[in-house]
């Protein structure tokens, strides 16, 4: 009888807890007849970061509001392994949602300093991206790459929950792959 | 509109101009006459203060209302830009001070006998007053570049 947690190769299995294991599939051989399998270190650490994501929450504006509606029960972000962590000692991505400032920027550096690797940034929204219509304003960071490197910027003013969620999976992609801005 | 005879109390007492809001008041008898409104005429609750720049002065506007009679006065002070100066009424209004406090970092009018005269609002090394007209846009500082076309260079 097959164990339902170990994939055959090539197939696409469903797996405990909403997960699945189709991105890695391909990747995961098993021995016949044993409870052994057989895939990269690499593509398994990925998919699990990947699948369980814990951003921390960094709400600076407007854009904040649209991050907790995609977190909320309509969209809700549990069902990809995310849910958000007050802390940066727990967290793994930082979504910054909303325009920076001068005095806020060192703290969203020391933030992302005490945040333990590896780690990823969404930078969420025009004012995060570039500063958008603030850009030349005497208090306003023109993008919060001055600050920290970002890994995914999603458009908008404010981003859709659908556009964050893009952005989202585009960084899970982006995981996959084992590709980081940051160190 | 504010109650006409409390305004015609300012004017006599005193020498307050009228305007729609309010009077303004000459600086040296600003404590007195927030004083007198607080303690004779009921105006015991601060509403809000600011400050702007006028062509030849910068204005220091502070709002103070009567919760009984529901009556609202604005009583304002013009400040020589070449002394920016004025006198401290936190000691008057508690809520005040905060208030003067955006007033100084923003526009940059200094208040003599402030408690705590710190920057609120910008970060505490920050260079001049951003509010003023003359504070030129580009003015580097942390994480911004120096000129609007730096910032596009660099992104």
């Amino acid at each position: 009888m097959a164990d339902p947690f170990l994939p055959v190769v090539g197939q696409p299995v469903p797996a405990a807890g909403g997960t699945s294991l189709e991105d890695i599939a391909e990747e995961v051989v098993r021995f016949p007849g044993g409870g052994i399998a057989m895939l990269r270190s690499d593509t398994l650490f990925h998919w699990a970061q990947k699948s369980s994501m814990w951003p921390l929450t960094f709400g600076l504006a407007c854009c904040a509001i649209e991050m907790m509606a995609t977190f909320a029960g309509r969209f809700d972000l549990d069902r990809f392994g995310m849910f958000l962590r007050p802390t940066p000692r727990q967290s793994d991505v930082m979504i910054i949602a909303g325009t920076v400032t001068i005095k806020m920027a060192p703290r969203i550096r020391t933030l992302y300093d005490q945040m333990p690797h590896p780690k990823w940034v969404i930078s969420m929204g025009s004012c995060a991206n570039s500063g958008d219509h603030y850009r030349n304003v005497y208090s306003v960071v023109p993008g919060v790459d001055h600050v920290i490197p970002v890994d995914i910027y999603v458009a908008g003013c404010p981003p859709t929950p659908e556009a964050l969620m893009e952005g989202i999976f585009a960084l899970q992609k982006k995981i996959m792959e084992g590709d980081r801005a940051g160190a | 509109m504010p109650a006409p005879e409390i305004v015609a109390a300012m004017e006599t007492r005193f020498s307050a101009t009228p305007f729609a809001l309010g009077v303004e008041i000459p600086a040296a008898e600003l404590l007195t006459a927030l004083r007198a409104l607080r303690d004779t005429h009921g105006y015991r609750y601060y509403v809000l203060g600011t400050g702007t720049e006028a062509a030849a002065a910068f204005e220091v506007t502070h709002a103070v209302r009567n919760l009984e009679s529901n009556d609202t006065l604005f009583v304002k002070v013009s400040v020589p830009k070449d002394a920016a100066e004025v006198d401290s009424i936190a000691f008057v209004y508690a809520g005040a001070e905060w208030q003067e406090r955006e007033i100084w970092d923003l526009i940059g009018v200094t208040f003599k006998a402030h408690p705590d005269l710190r920057r609120i609002l910008m970060p505490d090394e920050y260079p001049g007053h951003p509010l003023r007209k003359s504070f030129a846009m580009d003015t580097p500082w942390g994480y911004r570049p120096a000129t609007a076309a730096a910032v596009e260079a660099e992104s």
